[in-house]
């Protein structure tokens, strides 16, 4: 994390930053990917990566600028915020991407750089920041859903190594992971306090995944089951009984980058923008604007929705500068960054009309046929990481204080 | 609930008895999986034309029983409750606008043929993406050319309703008819059919036309009445059912109100789906009104129900396996159809002169 001192740096240093950023970035960000989106951010679907991409990851997986502000003595930048910011504007201007991302990024890095031991932080942290490990997260079980705490997957202490049984279901990715930080049992006779925060291989005998298909047609996520899948002690993080908490700080991060206050804003500004789609399949008036006037309504009304979104990670990031990681108000921002995307692809949909609802073949664009799967995807930014329902009783209780009604 | 005489509760009955045994979303399913060229089962078709569906509003002198529009409601609502595949609703109202407004030899050539379920009719009358838009097609000397996109039914289609600047057409398959098929995501048939100096009938002025889907479109919101019906129920049990926390979420007073708002919604929608299908058989003159009101309704209320089943069955809805995301598709592409909310609350805006 950045030092007050290292956010306060006078513009000068930036200005050289700038500059070496500018140049680093030129010798290295190969023109042909300009324009392009990070083949990792996404968890749905495998990485197939060009040469030039891989390319890229190396060369920022290298310099550990796909995590800038992460400390350089596990591969990170080690970069102030301001110079982070610096770096950003610089490859937004060359249409450049941050090639790193996915799990480990959003969420499990963090955590393991706030619980982790030493020696795990050595292990796993350069494999992230390189784009070099893939992690999916092992938490959702078939009756652990909203109620994460009541899961049952059992790890069993056997002297030097556990041994893990039980079943996880959506897990994201499961199928492409190296990796999967997973919450376990580890004591039976207590909810919250039997819980543990156990790294498991994904190619440990013992661990099979099954895909299960969603209703936008790809099978990203998996059933995954663990038969006696031997797990070495070294790979518990924290304290055995301590996972609830460090499961729950890692949620923070998740709904953090879900929302966009990872600093990923990019996810939901993808693609073009509502107005000018809608000018593009709409009829307009003689002044230009949209003829359907409810339409361009609800239109403005989510263009600020959006930008009061915008403004409030703007202000939360200034008032939390100084401050430890998200916290429960993080809870606000994912579910008005679920609200924001849905409402974008529903209007999407609306403004192309049936040519927004292609499924496959003659008649639709590249563009048209991925916003029907944007949008039946997006149905589930609202019920992963939390779904919105659990999020407000979170800011009910946690924020407001209000308490359950028994 | 409307007040209905005895033979439309034995049709209703009749219609959700068979749907719920004969045609349960997984014959849906699996009509979906094998995906055959016309996009629906003949011998399913077959049964619901023996049954009489598909001749509830032909007369009775060519094959059909003349039960008028609120009883065809009552059929593609349990139909759609399971989201059977059926070209029923297409076959129906095309068929009203050949006995509307078709010569004597027309009517006894195709109206027989459609309440036997021998054959299937459709309306073809937009040409772009969107309900509302500019027709264009024209067919001067009896010879119909232009595009029509997004016909639902289109790939089994053997005659066509189809609109031109001057009004309606009737338009066989075959010459100077090609028809592609568009793949969209409620896995149902929809084609776009391009004419070519097809050999056409006409069968009456811009005003038919506005009837004709103005049926079409009262008939489609019953459809989505079903869908919203059994997509809310289907939720309820869920609910009631499903248990995190150590209880049944149904205990959830968040998930109460939510479910008791869309239970008031519903029955708004009901209200104004069989107030449009009323107007209709009463030959009323006000019907323009009532189907905008019923569409700008049915589209929002579908869109709340079907959003909130996947929603609230949580992880499970985004699976193909659970019925919520098939649902939320057809949804969609429904209250596309015909016009928009928006559309139709311009529309009525117009209509009463604001
Ligand atoms: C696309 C996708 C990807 C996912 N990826 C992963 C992953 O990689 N790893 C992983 O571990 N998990 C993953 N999940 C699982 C996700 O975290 C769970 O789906 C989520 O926590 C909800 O649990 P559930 O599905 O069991 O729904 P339930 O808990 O059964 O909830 C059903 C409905 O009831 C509501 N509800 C539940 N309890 C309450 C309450 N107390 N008050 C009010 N409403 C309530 C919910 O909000 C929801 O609307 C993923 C899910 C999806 C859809």
């Amino acid at each position: 994390m950045a030092t007050a001192a290292e956010l306060d740096r006078p513009a000068d240093t930036t200005d050289a930053f700038r500059q070496e950023a500018r140049e680093w970035l030129e010798a290295n960000f190969p023109q042909s990917l300009r324009g392009k989106d990070n083949a990792m951010s996404a968890v749905d679907g495998p990485t197939e990566e060009t040469a030039e991409q891989k390319q890229w990851r190396e060369a920022m997986g290298e310099k550990g600028w796909g995590l800038p502000t992460w400390p350089k003595e596990y591969g990170g930048g080690g970069l102030g915020r301001a110079e982070a910011r610096v770096l950003g504007e610089e490859m937004m201007r060359i249409g450049a991407y941050n090639p790193i991302g996915g799990m480990g990024v959003m969420m499990f890095g963090p955590t393991l750089l706030e619980y982790g031991n030493e020696e795990q932080k050595q292990k796993h942290i350069p494999g992230i920041v390189r784009g070099e490990v893939r992690w999916c997260q092992g938490y959702s079980e078939p009756g652990a859903g909203s109620d994460l705490a009541s899961l049952q997957m059992f790890a069993e202490d056997k002297g030097d190594h556990y041994l893990v049984n039980g079943q996880k279901t959506w897990t994201s990715g499961g199928q492409w992971a190296d990796k999967c930080f997973a919450l376990v049992r580890t004591d039976k006779s207590q909810k919250h306090a039997g819980i543990s925060f156990l790294l498991i291989d994904m190619d440990a005998e013992g661990v099979e995944t099954r895909p299960i298909r969603l209703i936008s047609g790809s099978s990203p996520f998996c059933e995954t089951f663990f038969t006696n899948v031997k797990v070495p002690k070294e790979n518990l993080v924290g304290r055995e009984g301590q996972g609830w908490e460090i499961g729950t700080r890692l949620l923070q991060h998740e709904r953090n980058s879900l929302s966009g206050g990872g600093g990923s804003q990019g996810r939901m500004n993808q693609g073009e923008q509502i107005p000018f789609i809608a000018k593009k399949y709409r009829d307009v008036d003689g002044e230009g604007r949209l003829a359907d006037s409810d339409l361009r309504t609800r239109i403005i009304k989510h263009e600020m929705d959006q930008r009061a979104f915008a403004l409030t990670l703007r202000r939360a990031a200034l008032e939390a500068k100084g401050n430890a990681g998200p916290s429960a108000a993080t809870s606000v921002m994912k579910n008005v960054g679920a609200r924001i995307t849905q409402d974008r692809a529903e209007l999407a949909i609306e403004i192309m009309g049936m040519q927004g609802l292609g499924w496959e073949g003659e008649g639709f664009s590249h563009d048209e046929l991925a916003q029907t799967r944007t949008w039946l995807w997006g149905k589930a930014v609202s019920i992963y990481g939390g779904s919105s329902e659990i999020q407000n009783n979170v800011i009910a209780k946690r924020i407001l204080g209000m308490l359950d009604h028994q | 609930m409307a007040a209905l005489n005895d033979e439309q509760v034995m049709l209703r009955d009749m219609a959700r008895e068979w749907a719920d045994n004969e045609s349960p979303t997984t014959a849906f399913r699996k009509l979906r999986d094998a995906a055959p060229a016309k996009g629906f089962d003949p011998e399913a078709w077959s049964t619901v034309a023996q049954m009489g569906w598909s001749g509830v509003v032909i007369p009775e002198e060519f094959g059909g029983s003349a039960f008028g529009y609120l009883s065809l409601g009552l059929v593609v609502e349990q139909l759609g409750r399971n989201l059977a595949v059926s070209p029923l609703s297409s076959t129906a109202v095309a068929a009203s606008a050949i006995a509307m407004g078709g010569s004597d030899a027309a009517k006894s050539e195709w109206l027989p043929k459609l309440a036997a379920g021998e054959a299937v009719a459709t309306l073809a009358i937009d040409e772009g993406p969107i309900h509302g838009g500019k027709i264009e097609a024209s067919a001067p000397g009896g010879k119909l050319s232009g595009t029509k996109k997004f016909v639902a039914e289109g790939d089994g289609a053997d005659v066509f309703v189809v609109a031109a600047t001057d009004g309606l057409y009737l338009v066989a398959k075959g010459e100077g008819v090609t028809v592609s098929t568009r793949k969209m995501a409620d896995s149902r048939s929809h084609a776009d059919v391009t004419f070519a100096d097809a050999p056409a009938e006409k069968l009456g002025g811009p005003e038919l036309t506005q009837a004709v889907v103005d049926r079409a479109t009262a008939v489609l919101t019953s459809e989505m009445l079903g869908m919203a019906d059994a997509a809310f129920d289907q939720t309820l049990d869920y609910l009631k059912q499903r248990v995190q926390f150590g209880q049944v979420l149904s205990t959830f007073q968040a998930l109460q109100h939510r479910m008791a708002k869309m239970k008031t919604e519903l029955e708004l929608m009901r209200s104004t789906v069989e107030a449009a299908l009323e107007a209709i058989d009463a030959g009323r003159s006000d019907v323009d009104q009532a189907v905008s009101l019923a569409k700008a309704v049915a589209n929002d209320t579908l869109k709340l129900v079907s959003r909130e089943m996947v929603q609230l069955h949580g992880g499970v809805g985004m699976t193909d396996e659970y019925d919520a995301g098939l649902y939320l598709k057809r949804a969609a592409v429904l209250e596309t159809m015909w016009g928009t909310a928006s559309y139709h609350r311009d529309r009525f805006a117009r209509l009463n002169g604001y």
